[in-house]
Parts: C-alpha cells; sequence; structure tokens
C-alpha cells in the first residue's frame, strides 16, 4: 500500500480544522474565516486530484470499538476506504464544494454572519467527505447524522426568518423518519450478518448469497430508507423544496449537488446488497425514484419561484438515479445512476449558482414573473445558465445528454413502463427549464428591478464559468466508462469526439432517439407557450389541474392532516398522562403525602423541655408494660 | 413487723413518681433539677435495697458511684443555670424554646 493513502486523513480533517478553528477563533471576522474555509477546501481537493491522478487505492483505519462476550465479538474501525468509486465521488465533492466555496465569498459578502457561514461549510464538508470514504455502516452512519446536522445549521442559517427555521426544524425531522429505518436496516444486518464492515459483508454474500434468508428484502428496503430521506424520494421529498429558504450557494451545494446524492452513493456503494438473488428491493427502488421522478418533474411546471423549480428538478433527477440504480443488475453495477449523480453535480450546481447570482443582481427577487429580459442584463450568468439547462434537459454535446442516455438505455432495455415515464419525464424536464428560460431571461422585462439589473462580480461569475467546463464536456472525458469501471466491468471507451457523439444512437438508438425528441418537444411546446408572456398562460388552461400542480398535489397539506388526525391526539394523550398522572397523582402525590405527615409529626415538636419529658416518660412506661406482660 | 424487700422498694417507686411527677409539671429550671435529684435518689435506694436483701455489696458500691457522678453533675448543672439565668434573666422552662420551628 502506497504512503500516499494517508493524504484521505488530510483530506477528511482540513475541511473539520478549518470549522474548528473558525468556531473558535475567527468567528467574528468574516474574510479571514472565508479564506481558512476556502483554503481548506482547494487542499483537500489538490489531494483528492493527487489520489485520482495515482490511481491510490486502498484503506486506512484506527482502531475503535472493541466489544466481545466470549462468543461475538463486535469490532468497529474508523477506517476509510478509497477504490475507483470513492477517489471519484470525492473528486466530485471537493471540486464542486471548491468552486461553491469561492462563490460564496461573492455571494455572502454583505452577510454580517460570514464567519459562522463558513464554519458550516467547511463543517458540511468534512462530513460528506465522511460519508464519501467510510469504510463501514457505522462511520457511514455517523457521518450521515453529521451531514444532516451540517444541512439543518445552513437551512436555518438565516434563524430570524421563520421560514428558514421552520424549513431547517422540517428537514431534520423528516430525514430522522428515513433515518430510522437505515438505523433499523444496520441493526438487522448486524444481527444476522455480524458485522458492518462492507468487505466484511461484501465477502461474506459472496461466499454465501443466501446468507440473509427471507430478510434480504427487509434489509435492502430498510437501508434504501435512509437513501429516500436523504435523497429526498417519494414519500419523504417534502423537505427539499423547503430547504430553499437557506443561502443559495447551501443550496447549490447541499441541497443538489453532493449531499442529497448521499443516497444515491450510499445504494451505489451497497449494491451488493440490494441486488441478492433472494432480494426483492430493486424493483421497489425502481418505482420509487420513477414516482419521484415523474410527480416532482409535474409539480416544477406550475412553480413561480426561481429556486423552488431548481429544486424540484433536483428531486426529479435524483428520482431518475435512483430509478436507474433500481433498474441495474447484479451483472451490470449501478454505474448509469452514479454516471447521472455526477453530471448533475456539475450542471446542478451550475444551475444553483447561476440563480444566486440572478438573486443577486435582483436584490433576492425570487419570482420568476418579476424577471424577464436578464439575457442582456447578465450575460456570463445567462450563458452559463443556459448550458446548464440544456446538459440538464440532455442536449448533446452537454454532460446530460450521456447520462441521461444511460439511464434511459438502462430502462429501455429493462423496463418498457418505466422507460415511457423516463421518456415523460424527459420532455417535463425540457419543458419546465425552457420555461423558466424563456420567462426569466428573454421575454420582457417586468419590473423595474429586471431593467436595472447588473452582472455579479467576478468572484461568483468565474465559479460559473469553471462549472460550465464540466457540464459541457465532461461527456467526452471517459466519465460513463469510469463509472462503470468503479462499478464494475467496464467496456473500451469510444475514442475521438465524433465517435463519443455517436456511441449512444448506435448503442441504444430508440433510447437516445427518445431522449433527444422529448427534449426538443418539451423546450418547443414551453416556447411556444411561454415566448414573450406576462404572465403564466397554463392556470387559465389547464384550471384545477394547474393548481393541484402548483400546490404539489397537496402532499404536504395531506402531511399536515395526517399529523393533526394521529400524531396530535397522540401528544394531547400523552400531555394528558404525564400532567394528571405522572405529574399529578404521582410526584405530587407522594410530596403531598409527606408534607402532610411532616406537617402533623411536628405538631409533636412543641420546643417545651417538659412535653419531650412526658413522651420519654410516657414510652419507658410503654416499654416497661411490654416487659411485666410477657 | 419488719420492713420487708417491697416496703423499701414501694418507697423508692413512690419517690421517683414524685420526681417524675416535679419534672412534668415544675415550671422553674431549679425546682425541675431538685425533682430529677429525686428520682436519681429513688434509683439509689432500691439499689441498696435490692443489695441489702441479696447479702451482698455490689448495688451498694454502684450507689457510691451514682452519688459521687451526681454531685460532680449537680456543680455542672448548677454552673448551666446560672449562666443561663444571666443570659436570659429567667429560669423558667417555658421561656427555653429556641429550638423550635
Amino acid at each position: 500500500m502506497s504512503p500516499q493513502i494517508q493524504l484521505v486523513w488530510l483530506i477528511l480533517l482540513l475541511p473539520l480544522a478549518a470549522a474548528a478553528g473558525i468556531t473558535l477563533a475567527t468567528l467574528r471576522h468574516g474574510r479571514l474565516s472565508a479564506a481558512l474555509s476556502i483554503g481548506a477546501v482547494i487542499a483537500a481537493f489538490a489531494a483528492s486530484l493527487l489520489l485520482f491522478v495515482g490511481h491510490v487505492q486502498g484503506r486506512v483505519a484506527v482502531p475503535w470499538i472493541s466489544l466481545t462476550d466470549g462468543t461475538t465479538a463486535f469490532l468497529v474501525d474508523l477506517g476509510l476506504r478509497l477504490d475507483p468509486l470513492s477517489a471519484l465521488m470525492l473528486l466530485v465533492v471537493t471540486g464542486v464544494a471548491g468552486v461553491i466555496h469561492l462563490y460564496s465569498y461573492g455571494y455572502m459578502a454583505d452577510d454580517p454572519g460570514m464567519g459562522r457561514y463558513y464554519a458550516g461549510l467547511s463543517f458540511f464538508t468534512f462530513a460528506m467527505t465522511g460519508i464519501v470514504l467510510a469504510d463501514n455502516f457505522l462511520v457511514l452512519f455517523i457521518f450521515w447524522e453529521l451531514v444532516g446536522a451540517a444541512s439543518y445549521l445552513l437551512i436555518g442559517f438565516w434563524h430570524q426568518r421563520p421560514a428558514a427555521a421552520d424549513a431547517g426544524k422540517k428537514a431534520f425531522l423528516v430525514n430522522r423518519i428515513g433515518d430510522f429505518g437505515f438505523l433499523l436496516g444496520l441493526l438487522l444486518l448486524w444481527a444476522t450478518l455480524g458485522s458492518l464492515d462492507y468487505a466484511v459483508l461484501e465477502s461474506k454474500l459472496d461466499a454465501n448469497p443466501h446468507a440473509l434468508g427471507p430478510l434480504a428484502t427487509a434489509v435492502g428496503l430498510l437501508v434504501f430508507c435512509g437513501a429516500v430521506g436523504k435523497s429526498a424520494q417519494f414519500p419523504l421529498h417534502v423537505w427539499l423544496p423547503d430547504a430553499m429558504e437557506g443561502p443559495t450557494p447551501v443550496s447549490a451545494l447541499i441541497h443538489a449537488a453532493t449531499m442529497v446524492a448521499a443516497g444515491v452513493y450510499l445504494l451505489c456503494r451497497v449494491f451488493f446488497l440490494l441486488a441478492l438473488p433472494d432480494s426483492q428491493a430493486l424493483p421497489v427502488i425502481a418505482w420509487t425514484g420513477a414516482i419521484t421522478a415523474l410527480i416532482a418533474a409535474l409539480m416544477a411546471i406550475q412553480q413561480n419561484d426561481l429556486k423552488r423549480i431548481l429544486a424540484y428538478s433536483t428531486l426529479s433527477q435524483l428520482g431518475y438515479m435512483v430509478m436507474a440504480v433500481g433498474l441495474s443488475g447484479a451483472q451490470t453495477g449501478p454505474d448509469a445512476g452514479f454516471h447521472h449523480l455526477i453530471t448533475h453535480a456539475f450542471f446542478k450546481a451550475l444551475l444553483f449558482l447561476g440563480a444566486g447570482s440572478v438573486i443577486h443582481a435582483l436584490h433576492h427577487e425570487q419570482d420568476i414573473w418579476h424577471m424577464g429580459a436578464l439575457g442582456r442584463r447578465l450575460p456570463l450568468t445567462f450563458v452559463t445558465f443556459l448550458a446548464g439547462t440544456l446538459a440538464l434537459c440532455g442536449l448533446p454535446p452537454f454532460s446530460g445528454f450521456f447520462s441521461k442516455d444511460a439511464i434511459l438505455a438502462l430502462a429501455q432495455h429493462q423496463s418498457p413502463p418505466l422507460f415511457a415515464l423516463g421518456v415523460g419525464v424527459a420532455f417535463l424536464t425540457a419543458f419546465y427549464m425552457a420555461r423558466l428560460v424563456f420567462v426569466a431571461f428573454l421575454g420582457p422585462a417586468r419590473t423595474q428591478q429586471a431593467r436595472e439589473a447588473h452582472e455579479s462580480p467576478l468572484i461568483m461569475t468565474v465559479p460559473l464559468a469553471l462549472l460550465t467546463v464540466p457540464t459541457v464536456l465532461s461527456g467526452f472525458w471517459g466519465l460513463g466508462q469510469a463509472c462503470a469501471h468503479a462499478l464494475g466491468p467496464s467496456g473500451p471507451a469510444p475514442t475521438g469526439i465524433w465517435a463519443t457523439l455517436a456511441e449512444p444512437f448506435t448503442h441504444a438508438p430508440l433510447a437516445a432517439a427518445g431522449g433527444l425528441l422529448a427534449a426538443l418537444g418539451g423546450m418547443a411546446v414551453a416556447g411556444f407557450l411561454y415566448h414573450g408572456q406576462l404572465t403564466d398562460p397554463l392556470p387559465s388552461r389547464l384550471g384545477a389541474l394547474a393548481r393541484i400542480l402548483a400546490n404539489r398535489f397537496y402532499i404536504d397539506e395531506f402531511y399536515a392532516w395526517l399529523i393533526r388526525v394521529t400524531q396530535e391526539p397522540l401528544a394531547r394523550c400523552a400531555d394528558w398522562i404525564d400532567r394528571w398522572i405522572i405529574a399529578g397523582l404521582m410526584v405530587r402525590g407522594t410530596h403531598g403525602t409527606f408534607e402532610i405527615a411532616g406537617r402533623l409529626l411536628r405538631l409533636a415538636q412543641t420546643g417545651n423541655l417538659q412535653t419531650y419529658a412526658l413522651w420519654f416518660a410516657a414510652g419507658a412506661l410503654l416499654l416497661l408494660a411490654g416487659l411485666l406482660a410477657r | 413487723m419488719t420492713a420487708g424487700l417491697e416496703h423499701y422498694l414501694a418507697v423508692s417507686v413512690l419517690l421517683f413518681c414524685l420526681g417524675l411527677a416535679g419534672v412534668l409539671t415544675r415550671r422553674n429550671l431549679l425546682v425541675l433539677y431538685m425533682s430529677l435529684e429525686l428520682m436519681l435518689n429513688a434509683a439509689n435506694l432500691a439499689l441498696v435495697a435490692f443489695s441489702r436483701f441479696r447479702h451482698g455489696i455490689d448495688g451498694q458500691v454502684m450507689v457510691f458511684f451514682i452519688i459521687t457522678v451526681a454531685a460532680a453533675e449537680v456543680a455542672v448543672g448548677l454552673a448551666l443555670l446560672v449562666a443561663l439565668y444571666r443570659r436570659r434573666r429567667s429560669a423558667q422552662v417555658e421561656d427555653l424554646a429556641t429550638l423550635k420551628l
């Protein structure tokens, strides 16, 4: 094992050191804190790049928990594992995080809480690299929760705003539901196989694929529960759109590019557990992803908040990735989902940062119907945003085309209904993104603010340009092959630009053509409906349907109702028991009994010598009587 | 008729009860003290009587010790009483209730 592997400690601990340093020393000095945090993440990125380019692999560990009762032993190492999968993911996480750290320096420049902001960002980077590098479930779970805590802190960064504070709470609580299932899954794994280490589990299941027996499906689905919470899949998707209350760079980093992808990463990481011959988990996963993709795309087409459109689009794309993982078989490996995860990280971070640039230029205006004609006022933002949009819609030669095509080809091969659904979602994706571009960047300027907008400073536009590079070009970097290599056997990469471009069409022509046509069709319909419009024409055309979409199928309302009829009576009952039985009868009852007894006994304490003497004499007499009577 | 053990014991009990009644009813500390001595001497009388009728001297020896110790105790007790009187200007038991809550 090469000594360079020790660098992973540096990658993990540098952001933590930055977060600790900022919290303890430089919290009041925003710019200094920013420099610390940016330095740490850039160094981590450089180290990741070094490890990736050098093909360094291996495992480092410090012994941590060792419990034994003679027959069974519970051993957990604080272990980090660097293999092609984690190396690639690490590169993406630290790279995107680095760009967003830089961007935040411009976006948060006027905020008095800049130090706190950067501390949170560094803390998040630490936790996220922990998830990527963890080599067993327990370590993963710890970082999993740390990431949730970082997300909570950053969503509620502007805690003076009730909406932001509530959104943070909601994200945390909804994730708790998923994590509860995840924890149950881990306990079940530990109970049946006696280990939580990926390598040990994999070798045990390789040796005996039926080791889990009838529990295989349950374990798979419980582990998937964690991914449902973190990657915001239906029915736990409700927290992600609300999480947009946080600062926009946070939305880009945590709620679009990295943290929400952690669920998909987890599924790829433990795919051996999901693809067991006894397990029925994969179809459930595929359909969960497909449903999420569809309903999120439907919700997105009637949103008017710039960030919320992107949030629903994130949900929808996450659904795509989860569907791709669910469609993969034991032979193929979940590389299509992972490929989309990476390209999505690039273009969705780009889109969010572009949205942040727009919001910054318009002084925190987020309603797209208060924008318009921004293409001329914010040229650089517009061009990069357009690149991100085209990548998201899946047009060649942008990176999103290749990853989305891989998913569609997989779906076509595995399940025709899911293929149709995937193409439909591709159409909707193109539709709502083109709607966003036509309304916000083209068409007439609808407000004075939009007419007077100015391009953001260089510190914000340079990161946009940096992210545009992989958004446009990463399809030609052999990313698909790298993902396949990381997750299983891989074929040879096509060489040359034209061969790469043509490959999807020769490999699965129906999928490529279907995806492309759906994207172009969606854009055309959006252009027809929205070009030059002052208000949204859809509500009047669709009527009630538009209202349902705009209100997100009333799922939030349904949850609120569900909580009102189930949890609230339960809470009232518990409150009554606590108030009357526990506090009233037991606590106050005990206290009252002793109080009354004490008050009565106090009457005997007259303070008069002769009373005591009388008691004493009476006692002596009693003793005497007792003795004599015997 | 000669006095038997029971006669001595009857006197002893009588003296003890008189002393107890004094302790329980009188209000002046000095009188209380004298009543206490009366009870002590009732016990002494009983001891001497037992000793005499059992033809041993253990009880009588014990009584000497009791008288000696009682003399010392009286000295201390009276000193306390005088000190108390100087401080409080009173020797009545009802005035000595500072320990009451």
